[in-house]
């Protein structure tokens, strides 16, 4: 493997530092990331919530390097691995640095895959560009991979085009290929958002299994609150660009911090018991060209009093040790 | 409650594969439903759950008469809607409306709201006179909690929950009795989610309605139905109240599929039963004889593959299930 100038391995595994990211577009500047902060270490699994447009995704192709540009733009902010700022890097090393060191799997796998080529030559491209091995090893390697995240029959399977396989075959031939180069931070964004149920659960079971056998860091975006009470360590809940709640699984669940966490989770129905009306947050998310004055969740908040409609927004204030929430109340939405 | 509005027997649906281009030859058949007996009662939400691929949306399309059964029959006031025809059929269409999944390609962005919501009216005119439709548009507005002075916008002016309410105000125009929801909330965000899932409920009280409401998201559907059904594979395989099917599921399937809802409450980690099915759905244009579930079934037995089993009650299952080895089996709770 390169090595990455400026690598210290005693330096926390992947940081981000009030990251800002804007869209600049005909309709105006569009704010998708206000100060997004978390961190990252070996084998823990940080979940990422919210719903469609509070930056999450965004979040993640910063970090990757990925973010088309323009019209996105990193205003200001850190993304450090192992103590060196990617966001500083040339072109050239930032490609060193993906699928190497950070990976990432997509949502929908029918068009992250190239149609056109079979599985395993796409597989064994990342070995024959970043390890330079003979088209006869990269097969291999693929086929070796491909057993890995079970797929049955993968020697001959690896010659199938991405069509050929299942919804659920074809994350893992995802999850394959994010995994062929030994990264140790993999993102996954939305990875079963588009499965069924019981095949969620097969790709759910895969990810654990392997990032257990690997010590990775995982970075799990998702807007559903069953998986990410079933899987994560911590929870970084996102509204309107911002890591408005932080905090360890267990705490969030049992007593949120942030109004619209806890609104978030007495909105949702669950499957092992039938509940009354359900409780509704009333009114939309903010348009990001438009962000309200002060706390961005004041328009929707039953908490809401004076200060949270002025600037500056409230800081991210210390709940307990390895938690936070950006909101002046907290205290009042613990129920202390 | 024993008033049954909507009643389908024996109903199928089989889609021809064909090959050839100019002599298309039948080669066999995807068998998308494949013997439905449902009962829908007055004022009661049937919910109809299971995986992509197992009819639950065909079988949507069937009851609202926009495909045509292979076979079978659905009884609405009496009257058999696969056998009218003409004026009849017309006529019998109007008591059974369908709001749709995805808010966003079901409305038509070059008609506004009001002709969106209107247009039920054209079709037909009996139900408001011509003079007190914009008025008749503006109080569904208001039932489904947007402005009626929006009447004249765009469907690309609104949310996509607001959009959803359009379709609902549309599936209300003709006061049907009867509303078929497929996947009604499964485009929205959750916040928003909830929004139109009370609004539905409070619609239900205040009409009277019945509602067929499919969906994929199991945790939606037990806090709606009354009772639900289990599809899978063209065929309903576990029927009973809601209780039945979450707490004292008796099919394999059935178990399996709840096992996989992930419960939003972490101190359940490791402490619920999960039942991981291996593989796939088969093909439902070449499904597996006897019962449909067994290649993923831990239970299943020579009998599974000679002995097509039927949905009735069984020794050890008080509601009906299609499995001979039926049994309950609580995966849903901790323990």
């Amino acid at each position: 493997m390169d090595v990455l100038p400026g690598v210290d391995p005693r330096a926390p595994l992947l940081e981000v530092n009030d990251l800002h990211v804007e869209f600049r577009t005909q309709y105006g500047v569009a704010k998708a990331v206000n100060g997004a902060n978390f961190w990252l270490t070996p084998g823990e699994t940080l979940a990422i919530l919210g719903e469609s447009g509070c930056g999450k995704s965004v979040t993640a192709q910063a970090i990757m390097g990925i973010l088309d540009s323009p019209p996105g733009f990193i205003t200001k902010g850190q993304v450090k691995y192992r103590g060196v700022d990617l966001l500083g890097l040339s072109e050239q090393q930032r490609r060193k640095v993906r699928a190497n060191r950070i990976a990432m799997i997509f949502q929908d796998a029918l068009s992250a895959l190239n149609p056109v080529y079979t599985v395993g030559f796409q597989l064994g491209e990342l070995f024959r560009i970043h390890r330079g091995m003979s088209r006869a090893d990269a097969r291999k390697r693929s086929v070796d991979l491909l057993e890995q995240v079970k797929i049955p029959a993968a020697k001959t399977r690896v010659n199938d085009y991405p069509h050929q396989f299942s919804g659920g075959m074809r994350q893992r031939v995802m999850i394959a290929m994010a995994l062929a180069l030994d990264p140790e931070v993999l993102i996954a964004d939305e990875p079963t958002t588009a499965l069924d149920v019981t095949v969620q659960a097969q790709i759910m079971g895969l990810l654990a299994e392997l990032q257990r056998q690997r010590n990775m860091g995982l970075i799990l975006i998702t807007h559903d609150m069953g998986v990410v009470a079933d899987v994560a360590d911590r929870i970084s809940v996102m509204y309107a660009g911002k890591v408005v709640e932080e905090a360890p699984v267990y705490d969030i669940y049992a007593r949120p911090a942030h109004p619209y966490t806890k609104a978030l989770l007495e909105s949702i129905p669950r499957l092992d018991q039938k509940g009354q009306e359900l409780n509704v947050i009333r009114g939309l998310p903010p348009a990001l060209t438009d962000i309200p004055k002060g706390c961005a969740f004041n328009p929707r908040c039953r908490y809401a009093k004076d200060p949270c409609r002025q600037d500056p927004a409230p800081p991210a204030y210390a709940v307990a040790p390895h938690r936070t929430a950006r909101c002046h109340f907290f205290r009042e939405v613990l129920g202390e | 409650m024993s008033d049954v509005v909507l009643e389908t027997k024996g109903l199928v649906k089989h889609f021809p594969i064909t090959q050839g281009i100019v002599f298309k030859t039948k080669v066999g058949a995807v068998q998308a439903v494949d013997g439905v007996d449902l009962q829908l009662r007055r004022g009661e939400t049937l919910g109809v759950v299971g995986e992509s691929g197992c009819g639950k949306s065909t079988l949507a399309k069937l009851l609202v008469g926009l495909e045509k059964p292979t076979a079978g029959s659905i009884m609405v006031r009496g009257q058999d809607m696969v056998r009218l025809r003409g004026n009849e059929l017309r006529k019998a269409r109007r008591n059974i409306q369908m709001v749709l999944q995805d808010p966003y390609t079901s409305l038509n962005p070059r008609m506004t709201v009001g002709d969106i919501i209107g247009e039920p009216f054209e079709i037909h005119p009996e139900v408001v006179p011509r003079k007190g439709r914009e008025r008749a548009v503006q109080d569904l507005l208001d039932t489904v909690g947007l402005n009626p002075d929006h009447i004249n916008r765009y469907p690309h002016q609104f949310s996509g929950g607001q959009r959803q309410r359009i379709g609902i105000a549309r599936a209300l125009a003709l006061k049907p009795e009867i509303i078929v929801c497929d996947e009604p909330v499964s485009a929205l965000d959750v916040s928003i989610q909830a929004q139109v899932i009370n609004l539905l409920e409070r619609l239900q009280n205040e009409f009277g309605l019945s509602y067929i409401f499919i969906a994929h998201d199991l945790s939606v559907v037990r806090h709606i139905a009354d009772r639900v059904a289990v599809m899978y594979l063209g065929r309903v395989v576990e029927l009973g109240y809601d209780r039945e099917i979450y707490d004292q599921p008796t099919h394999p399937y059935t178990q399996a599929l709840l096992s996989a809802v992930p419960v939003p409450d972490p101190r359940l980690r490791g402490h619920r039963d999960q039942i991981v099915l291996e593989g796939d759905v088969p093909s439902p244009a070449n499904p597996p004889s006897g019962c449909r579930f067994r290649t993923r079934c831990w239970k299943a037995q020579d009998v599974c593959a000679k002995q097509d089993p039927t949905l009735v009650p069984r020794e050890r299952s008080p509601h009906p299930s299609a499995c001979h080895f039926a049994e309950i089996r609580d995966v849903v709770h901790g323990h």
